[in-house]
């Protein structure tokens, strides 16, 4: 059994269609990612699962219990980080812990093995409130008790996202060692480059799934030859790259630009050429392998 | 060339708490630099400072022309600044947005019709004038509040993590103004978490616990520290402050 089932499930608001009829299963112990941008649907189908939001078509299963019929089974199952931090301010780290502890019936020290890794990070601080507490710590808090009755799933809207890339990486070392206890884990998140940490991600686009697959497979469908051009000059380089007869795909890649032609017979001598050509210095192109965030753009076309 | 920004031995304290512990830079006119560093590491309170909103417990810096800590109303006027958390009103029309941040910078009604046609035109977005900016994507949100935030021709530019949470295409679609405004002789002052936008960057620095401790081309930062990438030097600077 899928220990997240979701069948055709569409949500609006008003006017708003913010999941078009969207269908995945998760497997028990999976680290599943959904990948995309604001206004991608992502907290919708977050919230639904979460049970604090009714599905407006469609169907949903957590752990084999429907989220409308049977959502208090659920609750007691799973483990939830909104989006936005939504512990109490005024309380120490300890309250808030022992708060969520109490209300599903367990305690810190039932439990402490299982958020040991996480919690012995802010233990120093358990007598902070949790308003004085800084980005990285509340992140960290909020796992903590997301985590204290040891829910089956859990649910991570976006835990990374305004998080700096150091921090990030921590986080999900933090993930992969809960994922190797067997909870089952869906996490949204807009940075691409987090696709790469999952067992298997959905890319997801204004309400619509365009591919779930393993990163590996997502990458190696990729359909075109895919080069890396570099040139003294970026911005130069991109916009004469654009204005190239033969260019399909153009996009800035950090210090490269990732170029796909429209020939089959593409030979990058011929665009070296050109290049230089049109005055830029230092060109060097060269073939590369795709990632995630090239996949994502060429599936949103 | 002329420097936008000089900030010399810039220090900030919150009681015993240094946030910013005498920084010195410069940014020069059109130059496109990043201002990167874990968080916590003093970004915000370090560009409250440049922008004239929280002054200095020690050192000095001139932000356009001006010091910030005796002039930071001129510092207001000369500056432009946009963070993807607040930039355009919800409630208000794309065309109210743009007179309501012209009529703050003290622009002409004249000029203000005229900067509106101008930029609704080279955005492409004359359809959505009379468009809630609520009612629009992110990324054409992202663009206007850009536009509007150099209505007032500003000789820099102040961006709090721009693209925060943009798709892809819209990110670089949005770099595209960055280099664009830069080229203009606009310059650019923008934080991000984004490694490969540092690379778009003429030049970088990286605080950590307060301090800059690495500044330079994005090539010499990696040449300097070994490494493959932004995000490579990045991770060896900011670990130590980031295991807290």
């Amino acid at each position: 059994m899928a220990a997240i089932s979701i069948q055709q499930l569409s949500r609006s608001y008003g006017e708003v269609q913010a999941l078009k009829s969207v269908s995945l299963e998760v497997e028990p112990g999976e680290l599943f990612g959904l990948i995309g941008p604001d206004g991608a649907g992502k907290t919708t189908l977050i919230r639904i699962l979460a049970t604090l939001l009714l599905p407006g078509d469609g169907h949903a299963e957590v752990l084999g219990y429907d989220v409308v019929n049977q959502y208090r089974e659920i609750r007691k199952k799973m483990g939830y980080m909104p989006g936005k931090f939504s512990l109490y301010y005024d309380l120490t780290i300890l309250e808030n812990i022992n708060l969520f502890a109490t209300i599903f019936g367990t305690t810190l020290e039932e439990n402490y093995d299982l958020i040991r890794d996480i919690y012995s990070q802010i233990e120093p601080f358990k007598h902070r409130r949790a308003g004085n507490l800084s980005g990285g710590m509340k992140q960290k808090l909020a796992l903590s008790c997301a985590l204290i009755h040891a829910p089956e799933v859990l649910f991570l809207d976006e835990p990374t996202t305004g998080v700096d890339a150091v921090s990030r990486r921590e986080f999900w070392e933090m993930l992969r060692k809960l994922r190797d206890r067997g909870i089952t884990i869906l996490v949204s998140t807009p940075y691409m480059d987090e696709a790469s940490l999952c067992d298997r991600v959905a890319l997801i686009q204004n309400g619509n799934i365009l591919q779930i697959d393993t990163p590996e497979n997502i990458v190696g469908s990729f359909k075109s030859d895919l080069y890396a051009v570099k040139a003294d000059q970026t911005w130069k380089l991109l916009k004469d790259l654009r204005a190239y007869e033969w260019a399909a795909s153009v996009f800035a890649f950090g210090e490269s630009v990732h170029y796909t032609d429209k020939r089959s017979d593409f030979e990058p001598s011929g665009l070296a050429e050109y290049l230089q050509a049109g005055g830029n210095s230092g060109v060097r192109i060269s073939p590369i392998k795709p990632g995630i965030e090239d996949c994502f753009m060429a599936l949103m076309n | 060339m002329m420097a936008s920004i000089v900030a010399t031995e810039l220090t900030r304290t919150f009681g015993a708490f240094t946030a910013v512990d005498h920084i010195s830079f410069s940014v020069e006119e059109g130059e496109i630099f990043g201002f990167l560093g874990a968080n916590g590491a003093g970004k915000t309170t370090a560009m409250r400072m440049l922008c004239g909103l929280l002054s200095p417990s020690g050192g000095q810096a001139t932000v356009a022309g001006y010091d910030i800590a005796k002039r930071p109303e001129m510092v207001k006027r000369n500056i432009g600044y946009m963070s993807q958390k607040f930039s355009l009103y919800e409630d208000l029309t794309v065309g109210e947005n743009i007179v309501f941040y012209g009529g703050i910078y003290g622009l002409s009604r004249n000029t203000i019709r005229s900067k509106t046609a101008e930029m609704l035109e080279k955005l492409g977005l004359n359809e959505v004038r009379d468009t809630m900016i609520r009612d629009l994507p992110l990324g054409w949100k992202q663009k206007i509040a850009f536009s509007t935030a150099i209505i007032h021709e500003p000789q820099i530019v102040f961006l709090d993590e721009p693209t925060g949470g943009v798709d892809p295409v819209t990110r670089r679609q949005f770099w595209d103004l960055i280099y664009e405004a830069a080229d203009n002789g606009v310059t650019i002052f923008v934080t991000t978490h984004y490694m490969d936008e540092a690379e778009y960057c003429n030049r970088i620095s990286i605080m950590v616990d307060g301090r800059i401790d690495a500044m330079g081309t994005p090539e010499a930062l990696k040449q300097q520290f070994a490494a493959n990438s932004m995000d490579e030097v990045f991770v060896r600077l900011a670990r130590p402050s980031a295991v807290k």
